[in-house]
């Protein structure tokens, strides 16, 4: 060890080849931080076309009526199906972020509180996905 | 030349003494908005798409209704400052962390910081602008309410 700082991270060896793991690295940890990157990204790609999209009321009541036309076709509402989901995962795991980071038992509860968001989650998907399956996939009256 | 990787834990020097720490604005900022944008994103969600019909509802007409009220104008404001800028700066994370040439990081990150002027200028605008009885929309398709000439 080149400086005594370093000494305070070494960790008893295990027989196991694999590393047992910290917070980001392995296991809940890293899924959760891979999950929260790829829907950060899928979130931050929908807002761009969303703010456009939206720009549309500006433009015409029919320039609108005709976006929104597209976004009402089954396939579209099986996307947006998709992206609800994943907001409400980066939403749930980002508040278990945000305690990690600022609650003095954050760190220790880590891996519970993320089968925490994993049961909101399906909560939220069940509570979510079967009423806008049935709006999209329902005649309009 | 020989980087020194120093030894982790080490405290963090300051180059000089007084700058703003911009990093960990950032990293404040991230959690802040964060909270703030599970209640505006959640609500949105909730109105818009699991009230009433969902999406059938939703045309020209609905959002008209909505921004006849100032509190759906600055919710729907507030919601794209804070969700653009989040999601900005979450992407210039992800860039710094995978774009390792110069140049492709720097026009990634100049193609981000312009994304984010553009559209929250421009949704802004639409916001505060946005007239249901505007002159430039044909009285066939003009709402009810609108008086036409
Ligand atoms: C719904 C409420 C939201 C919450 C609670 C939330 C929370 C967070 C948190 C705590 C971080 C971690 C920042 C860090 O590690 O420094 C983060 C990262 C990120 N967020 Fe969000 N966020 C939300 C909505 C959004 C939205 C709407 C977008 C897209 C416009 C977005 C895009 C991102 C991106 C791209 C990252 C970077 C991911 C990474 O570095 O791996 N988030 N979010």
């Amino acid at each position: 060890m080149p400086n005594e700082a370093a000494s305070t991270l070494t960790t008893a060896r295990s027989s196991s080849k694999r590393p047992a793991g910290t917070l980001y690295r392995g296991n809940t940890g890293m899924w959760s931080w891979v999950l929260h990157r790829i829907t950060g990204v899928s979130i931050y790609f929908f807002l761009l076309v969303h703010v456009l999209d939206t720009a549309m009321i500006r433009v015409s009541p029919q320039a609108y009526d005709a976006v929104m036309s597209t976004y009402k076709n089954p396939i579209m509402g099986l996307g947006e199906t998709a992206l609800v989901i994943a907001i409400m995962f980066h939403a749930f795991n980002g508040i278990r972020i945000i305690l990690i980071d600022f609650w003095s038992k954050g760190a220790k509860y880590q891996r519970l509180m993320f089968w925490i968001v994993i049961a909101l989650w399906v909560i939220g998907t069940a509570g979510f996905a079967p009423i806008h399956l049935h709006n999209v996939f329902t005649e309009p009256q | 030349m020989s980087t020194i990787i120093e030894a982790p834990r080490t405290p963090r020097e300051r180059s000089s003494k007084g700058r703003v720490n911009w990093e960990k604005w950032g990293w404040l900022y991230m959690r802040l908005s964060g909270v703030l944008l599970l209640i505006l994103i959640f609500g949105h969600l909730f109105v818009n798409l699991v009230l009433g019909e969902g999406i059938k509802e939703i045309d020209f007409a609905f959002v008209a209704g909505k921004y006849a009220t100032p509190f759906w104008q600055w919710w729907d404001v507030v919601m794209l400052w804070l969700a653009m800028i989040h999601g900005s700066n979450g992407m210039r994370t992800i860039v710094n962390d995978y774009a390792s040439h110069r140049t492709v990081r720097r026009v990634l990150l100049i193609g981000i910081a312009a994304a984010a002027i553009i559209l929250i200028v421009l949704g802004t605008l639409v916001v505060f602008t946005f007239d249901p009885c505007n002159t430039f929309i044909p009285a066939d398709q003009a709402l009810t309410f609108c008086p036409v000439n």
